[in-house]
């Protein structure tokens, strides 16, 4: 079997599921013909033809209202937005609507619908390309939103996505797009969201991340075993719902939690998770949590955007401070 | 040289004062379908009058009238089909009641209780109260229309100050780059809450905004209804026939509020107020139906009497329902409940009860 990258496993589970259903329908800028700017829908529109991948006007809050529409008729949309940067315009109708349809209509309509992005910093791109703003949708109830880490959790978790009866918000780490290959069988079945995965076990501290970090996180975690400390890591993956109870069985075992996160750090994930931590298991706490995160600050240009990603060196010595404390 | 120019048409059967500036067609000349298009407005208004004074008693929360705009609400629910969608804004009681929307179901939304659009038209889109997202959202359902090659057609409204919001110029966008199945009926009712359409727009009709997208835009009398009956059931008639969308503003008058919560004697005056009184929908069709022997002072007192008894039924289910389950707020965010909001739901249980105390009776 062929390795593939990230995005190459998000086009795999797109054209799995739209060959398996006839209600499974893209729409975005630029996805066509040219495949999407990332190339994640490379090939679909010839293989499914242009009723099924559509190419949409230039303009993000029409391909949200459009997705939230068919939806409602029950179609199952899945809507590109070409960088996270531009899903703004969108987050009107998502929040007013996809996330709201089925409460406010008591269950007489729901939005089966994904929202893709490319996210995060770490290649290079214009402004307004880079920032990582997971926890703004995060925050809205009745959002699922999802960071795929592998191409395996990506080709799954999209799937879960799609097949899901409510509004997901698919974040995809664009800096790891093409940073690993690997096996991912194109077998159709999705993996659950509201799951963590546990991608390494460990007893001395637990590192908590998601999306482009998990991969300094297990740099790390690589690295402490080296001076013989065992790091458990665990892969968010949805970050809204959470899978609390993975979080906390680990935490539970190890005593000690490092949370990683390329966002800001103000409100961010991070600080939701530790706050969980601190409200069920303060007890088998042995040192304070550190969170390892972007800085509070407007993401740098390309120039020092790498100053704002959590670094190998600062999980090492976030991990540390747990150990010494006491 | 000219590459472009076009014509905004401007449609009228009724006169204000209830004579025809045209002949009607067989169809249109139906009295018994006059006559029901008369009682539905006058049932509108019935309706309309006692919630705002349902809202003046505390019965009911903020609640926008539709006073002076019934021709528009009747006429699009009169020439919609069942199987056709609607995609509303906020004002649009005069054609959700029409939709299997009850009248109980609309006091329902508006006295706060989301029951009330969980109603029996199960493709129709409830109240839309962020200013245009319906037009974007309506596209969408007429897509998923059009990818199935259904012979439906979706309607979807907004006032003229919401046509100043991207989402508006987006959807007249999509829905004309994709041909949509869509009709787009603008109630121009000359205000915005406060902000009249000159402070709106410098451009010469709302109508011919569907120009730059490359469809037909027409005005037509909003009081008239006979005219927004007509414009829309050929702007339907084309859309589910491939033909692609059509933008009606309809032109008339808000004569009440904005809303309960809205004093418009604070920026409109006297004199406006009362010359819109002479144009108003019900008046005109009134005076043509007498004018035909079909109507008199006789019919038109059972006509009220029978509106009102339909409607103080409806306030009697509205007002009787009981409370729903207050563990509602919660079940209907997802399919499936998620951990964390079901330990949620455990404190809702545990203290919900005793803060709704003796008004909740679930």
């Amino acid at each position: 079997m062929a390795k593939i990258t990230l995005v190459e496993a998000v086009t795999q589970a797109l054209a799995y599921e739209m060959a398996h259903d006839e209600d499974v329908i893209l729409l975005g800028e630029d996805i066509g013909l040219n495949g999407g700017v990332f190339r994640a829908t490379e090939g679909l529109q010839a293989r499914f033809g242009e009723r099924r991948v559509r190419d949409t006007p230039l303009a993000e809050s029409m391909i949200a209202g459009l997705t939230i529409g068919m939806a409602a008729q029950g179609l199952k949309p899945v809507a590109e937005f070409q960088f996270m940067g531009f899903i703004y315009p969108a987050f009107d109708n998502i929040l007013n609507h996809a996330a709201r349809l089925r409460n406010r209509t008591r269950g007489r309509l729901h939005c089966p619908a994904v929202f893709r992005a490319p996210f995060g910093g770490g290649i290079h791109a214009p402004e307004h390309h880079s920032e990582s703003t997971e926890a703004l949708f995060a925050h809205i109830p009745g959002l699922q939103v999802v960071i795929p880490s592998s191409p395996a959790r990506a080709y799954g978790l999209l799937l879960a996505a799609i097949r899901s009866p409510d509004p997901v918000i698919f974040l995809e780490p664009k800096r790891i797009y093409r940073l690993v290959k690997q096996e991912v069988p194109d077998d159709g079945k999705a993996l659950p969201l509201q799951k963590a995965f546990v991608l390494r076990e460990g007893s001395d501290v637990s590192l908590i991340s998601w999306g482009a970090s998990m991969h300094e996180t297990l740099q790390a975690a690589e690295a402490l075993a080296k001076e013989n400390i065992q790091a458990e890591v665990i892969d968010v993956a949805t970050v809204k719902p959470l899978d609390l109870a993975t979080i906390l069985n680990s935490v539970n075992k190890t005593g000690r939690v490092v949370i990683v996160h390329e966002a800001a750090r103000f409100g961010g994930i991070g600080a939701e998770i530790a706050a969980e931590i601190a409200e069920k298991s303060l007890l088998s706490l042995l040192a304070p949590i550190q969170r390892v995160t972007g800085y509070d600050t407007t993401m740098p240009y390309f120039k020092l955007e790498k100053l704002y990603l959590p670094s190998v060196a600062r999980i090492v010595h976030a991990v540390k401070t747990t150990l010494e404390f006491a | 040289m000219a590459v472009a120019k076009f014509e905004i048409h401007y449609h009228q059967f009724l006169k204000p004062d209830g004579t025809l500036k045209q002949d009607l067609t067989k169809e249109l000349r139906d009295p018994k379908r006059l006559i029901e298009w008369y009682r539905l407005m006058t049932l509108l208004r019935v309706f309309d009058t006692k919630a705002i004074n349902l809202q003046r008693v505390g019965k009911l929360g903020t609640y926008p009238g539709v006073l002076g705009q019934e021709a528009v609400g009747v006429a699009i629910g009169q020439a919609m089909h069942k199987d056709d969608v609607l995609v509303p804004y906020y004002r649009d009681q005069g054609i959700q009641f029409q939709r299997g929307v009850d009248f109980s179901q609309i006091l329902q939304y508006w006295g706060g209780d989301e029951r009330g659009s969980d109603f029996n038209q199960a493709e129709d889109f409830p109240t839309c109260v962020p200013i245009a997202n319906q037009n974007v959202i309506a596209a969408g359902v007429a897509s998923a229309i059009q990818y199935r090659n259904e012979k439906r057609g979706v309607v979807t409204s907004i006032g003229e100050g919401g046509t100043s919001e991207g989402d508006f110029y987006e959807a007249l966008n999509a829905a004309g780059a994709w041909k949509l199945p869509l009709v787009f009926v603008i109630n121009n009712n000359q205000w915005a809450i406060s902000v009249p359409t000159e402070l709106q727009t410098h451009s010469q009709t709302f109508a011919q905004k569907a120009i730059a997208a490359g469809f037909e835009g027409e005005q037509v009398d909003g009081n008239d209804i006979i005219a927004v009956y007509e414009r829309v059931r050929l702007a339907l008639d084309k859309a589910r026939t491939g033909g692609g969308p059509t933008l009606i503003e309809a032109i008339t008058y808000r004569l009440c509020d904005h809303t309960t919560a809205d004093d418009a004697n604070r920026y409109r005056s006297k004199e406006a107020l009362e010359k819109a009184w002479t144009l108003e929908p019900l008046i005109r069709l009134r005076h043509y139906l007498t004018s035909e022997k079909l109507w008199d002072a006789k019919k038109e007192e059972a006509c009220l009497q029978d509106c009102r008894k339909i409607v103080d039924e409806e306030v009697n289910i509205y007002l009787n329902r009981p409370m729903a389950p207050i563990t509602d707020i919660i079940d209907y965010m997802y399919a499936q409940c998620p951990e964390n909001l079901k330990e949620q739901r455990q404190t809702l249980l545990q203290f919900g009860a005793d803060i709704l105390g003796s008004d909740h009776h679930g």
